[in-house]
């Protein structure tokens, strides 16, 4: 598509040779730009490792990696007197990877494992709460007059214990605190602490009811608990973590959690604890959707839809741009300018709002299209599965049109007038020499854009989750879909807005969409070449 | 029959209407359909009933209430936050792809048609297609550095310049590769660095491209909704398609007067750009952008 800049043949993909040594020399003048550089760079320098220091910390490896990767790049680039177009491509090149290539490729990750509601983190994460989860007070331990202290947004409890007053909170085991007031057995006050009024504690409630002071740095030793915010009581852990042999014991019945493959700890007889962890799942996200009898229907119904509606979305858009295109084609009709303004309106409009004026307009029992212009009819646009099927490539219509007609206006100048008038000449009556001489002729240079509308409105979420949300729903699936829901509002829903977040299945439609989008754009890329040649 | 009138320009009577009267028929259909549904927002926005089942008769009352209860609501916030995002991004997108189309135009280097092959490869995966991993990633990225993570604008334009290179680089390359070396040349035998002549020469010749790259990129990021919805999740940092979404979706409840007043408030600006460089916009479509 662009020209090559010399008159010299394509490039060569061997590396030719450097520009002017000059210029790389001279760039070594320690001008202000160059001051500006070492800033800049510093800067980012700064933030990186910062970054690599926190990411240190918490255990974010694949961060820890990347920064290192990045800062490597950045520092080389704007240091090093050979790596010109360097200089010009990194900050392009950097979002380009982690947003784009990165992201893509995690997509790939995440559809290969249980990643989602019970399944968000890793083992050790899983082991700490189900431990901290299952507790139970012990049986005939002592209650303790309790009372809760705050600092800033950190709370703690106070008891006191063998006339010592015992202070802790959530991650500082309790201890003795010297100056605390002790009035009546109970801790009244302790200094650089503030103590909870009865209102604070009614605001607070469920963070006290939630909070567990550690009795000692043992977790056997179980923590101090309460449900009412003035008494304590001591909860020990039922479920025990051993791990010599990586399993729970219930310290109550000795019933056995075995760690199983799916990413969780379950008993011989089928119960399993949660939170689990992450692991991978092989195939099975991607045969979620057939497997499941729920799913099976529904998933079929929208695969299909999907390629439906992004089908007659480009026909009907393109047939109706087009006949625009042609009829408005011709010079001696008046007013061309403003009927071209006025065309393309719909699409100078924000689609995301056109979609939910629509929708509005479109609503079967308050809608205008109902109330007014159909004098009080009661038809289900919206909420029929047929209708609002319909619905949804009608909207798109009055959407894409104005694309289409645009497109085609401009290739229309591409058609030589001889050709039409010879045809006329030969006796071809209007709908002949459209057929056949100027649609092949525009067909040529808008091709490739028909396959990118195809593969624009193949994922065209905003659209549908603006007019219909999906629906109408389909009854007794496991994910929140329906009947006009396409691929990429399906994945949306199984991630976000089903109850229990599916990322792992999400990801695995998403890769679907991916290798489909891909073909299409391949296969219809060759044929459009090949209508070019022809 | 023809051949009496056929020297006439002006056509008349029946003739009239078989050539062009049909045409002014079909335009002024189209009109109507082109303007009625915006007309009926417009008319909504001036209906002080406020709600969906009281906007039945167009331009019944004209009355400026809802505008003014836009004042009080956190509508204003969201225009801020999305002409922000939009603006950083588009600036961003033109910084960006400028210097990569320069690079690309400019430079002989190794890699250098992988590169461009690799990035028309990538045009045709959209990132928004990821957006579960978009989230993910963002979710881990806020650990580390909450003012790139999830409920950040600064998080949310990054994903966006993300996808600055893949659509864009092509369009300005082409450009690049219309203004000729011997500028470069000329300007490095008078001793200018590379650096000099990308910002004071090559810059400002190819202005024509950079405004269409960032009106497209504007209204691009202005118009989505999908990322943002992922990354945004505090009503005060929503952009504006996330937050009409909200009020136009709710059909019962929907403040409808407010949220129609809200979507010809943020219709404007886009329509406005979009009307004034509309012969840019036509051509950087048929270049290959599609509504976003």
């Amino acid at each position: 598509m662009a020209l090559p800049t010399s008159t010299a043949p394509a490039p060569s993909p061997l590396p030719d040779p450097p520009p002017a040594p000059a210029r790389a020399e001279r760039g070594r003048t320690l001008g202000v730009g160059f001051f500006v550089k070492l800033i800049l760079v510093g800067l980012a320098d700064a933030l990186g490792l910062y970054g690599m220091l926190t990411a240190w910390a918490i255990g974010q490896w694949a961060i820890l990696i990347s920064l290192v990767v990045i800062l490597a790049l950045v520092n080389w680039a704007y240091f090093s007197r050979r790596a010109v177009a360097a200089k010009y491509l990194v900050p392009g090149l950097v979002f380009l990877f982690v947003y784009q290539i990165f992201v893509i490729g995690f997509t790939g990750y995440v559809a290969f494992t249980n990643y989602g509601d019970g399944h968000n983190s890793t083992k050790q994460d899983a082991i700490a709460q189900i431990s901290e989860q299952n507790e139970v007070r012990v049986d005939g331990s002592p209650t303790y007059p309790l009372t809760v202290l705050s600092r800033g947004d950190q709370l703690a409890f106070a008891i006191v214990d063998d006339g010592a007053a015992l202070l802790g909170t959530s991650g500082q085991p309790l201890d003795e605190v010297r100056n605390a007031t002790v009035d009546d057995g109970r801790v009244t006050a302790s200094p650089g602490w503030e103590t909870l009024t009865f209102a604070d504690i009614a605001q607070r409630q469920d963070e006290i009811v939630a909070l567990r002071v550690p009795m000692s740095d043992d977790p056997a030793d179980g923590s101090l608990r309460t449900q009412d915010a003035s008494t304590g009581f001591i909860a020990v852990p039922v479920l025990q973590y051993d791990e010599a042999t990586d399993t729970f014991v219930d310290t109550t019945d000795g019933t056995v959690y075995r760690v199983s493959d799916t990413g969780n700890f379950v008993s011989d007889d089928g119960v399993v604890l949660t939170p689990g962890w992450r692991v991978g799942v092989g195939f099975a996200n991607f045969g979620t959707m057939i497997t499941d009898p729920r799913m099976a229907g529904p998933f079929a119904e929208i695969f299909v839809w999907t390629f439906v509606f992004a089908f007659l979305s480009v026909v009907t858009t393109f047939a109706l741009g087009i006949f625009l295109a042609v009829v408005f084609n011709d010079s001696r009709v008046r007013g061309r300018k403003i009927y071209r303004s006025l065309f393309i309106l719909p699409y100078a409009f924000p689609g995301f709002l056109s979609a939910l004026v629509w929708a509005g307009m479109l609503n079967d029992r308050f809608g205008y299209i109902n109330v007014v212009l159909l004098g009080g009819a009661d038809v289900p646009w919206l909420t029929d599965p047929l209708l609002a099927k319909f619905s949804v490539l009608m909207v798109n219509l009055w959407l894409g049109f104005p694309y289409m007609f645009l497109i085609c206006t401009g290739a229309l100048q591409a058609v030589p007038t001889d050709l039409i008038d010879a045809a006329r000449i030969d006796g071809a009556g209007r709908w002949q020499t459209f057929r056949n001489v100027t649609l092949p002729f525009v067909m040529m240079s808008v091709a490739p854009l028909l396959i990118s509308s195809f593969a624009f409105n193949f994922n065209n979420f905003a659209l549908i989750y603006m007019l219909t949300g999906g629906g109408p729903n389909f009854v007794g699936t496991p994910y929140v879909v329906g009947h006009t829901d396409i691929l990429i509002s399906m994945v949306y829903s199984v991630a976000f807005e089903s109850g229990s977040k599916q990322y792992g299945v999400a990801s695995a439609l998403s890769l679907l969409i991916f290798v489909m989008v891909g073909i299409i754009s391949w296969v219809g890329f060759r044929r459009a070449r090949r209508l070019e040649e022809f | 029959m023809s051949s009496e009138i056929s020297n006439d320009t002006r056509l008349k009577g029946l003739r009239w209407w078989s050539e062009l009267g049909w045409r002014h028929v079909i335009g002024l259909v189209m009109i109507v359909i082109c303007v009625f549904p915006l007309l009926y927002a417009l008319s909504a926005s001036f209906n002080p009933a406020g709600t969906l089942t009281g906007s039945y008769e167009l331009f019944r009352q004209l009355s400026p209430e809802n505008y003014a209860e836009l004042r009080a609501s956190p509508f204003g916030l969201w225009m801020r936050n999305s002409l922000l995002v939009s603006s950083v991004t588009a600036a961003g997108t033109v910084l960006m792809g400028a210097a990569a189309a320069y690079a690309f135009s400019r430079f002989r280097f190794s890699g250098r048609r992988a590169g461009l092959t690799t990035l028309l490869l990538l045009q045709m995966f959209p990132q928004m297609l990821a957006f579960v991993a978009i989230f993910l990633v963002l979710l881990a990225i806020t650990d580390v550095f909450p003012a790139l993570g999830l409920n950040s604008h600064l998080g949310l334009v990054c994903v966006y310049l993300g996808g600055a290179l893949g659509v864009n680089t092509f369009l300005m390359y082409g450009y690049f590769n219309t203004i000729p070396r011997e500028l470069d040349e000329a300007a490095t035998i008078d001793g200018a660095t590379h650096t000099q002549i990308f910002f004071r020469i090559i810059m400002r010749l190819v202005a024509p491209i950079l405004t269409v790259v960032g009106l497209l990129s504007f209204i691009g990021t202005y118009s989505d909704f999908v990322i943002a919805r992922v990354v945004l999740q505090r009503s005060e940092q929503f952009t504006l398609a996330i937050g009409l979404y909200n009020w136009g979706s709710d059909e019962r409840n929907a403040p409808w007067g407010v949220f129609a007043a809200g979507a010809v408030l943020a219709a404007i600006p886009v329509v406005v750009l979009f009307l004034i460089l509309q012969r840019y916009v036509v051509s950087g479509l048929t270049a290959g952008a599609t509504k976003g």
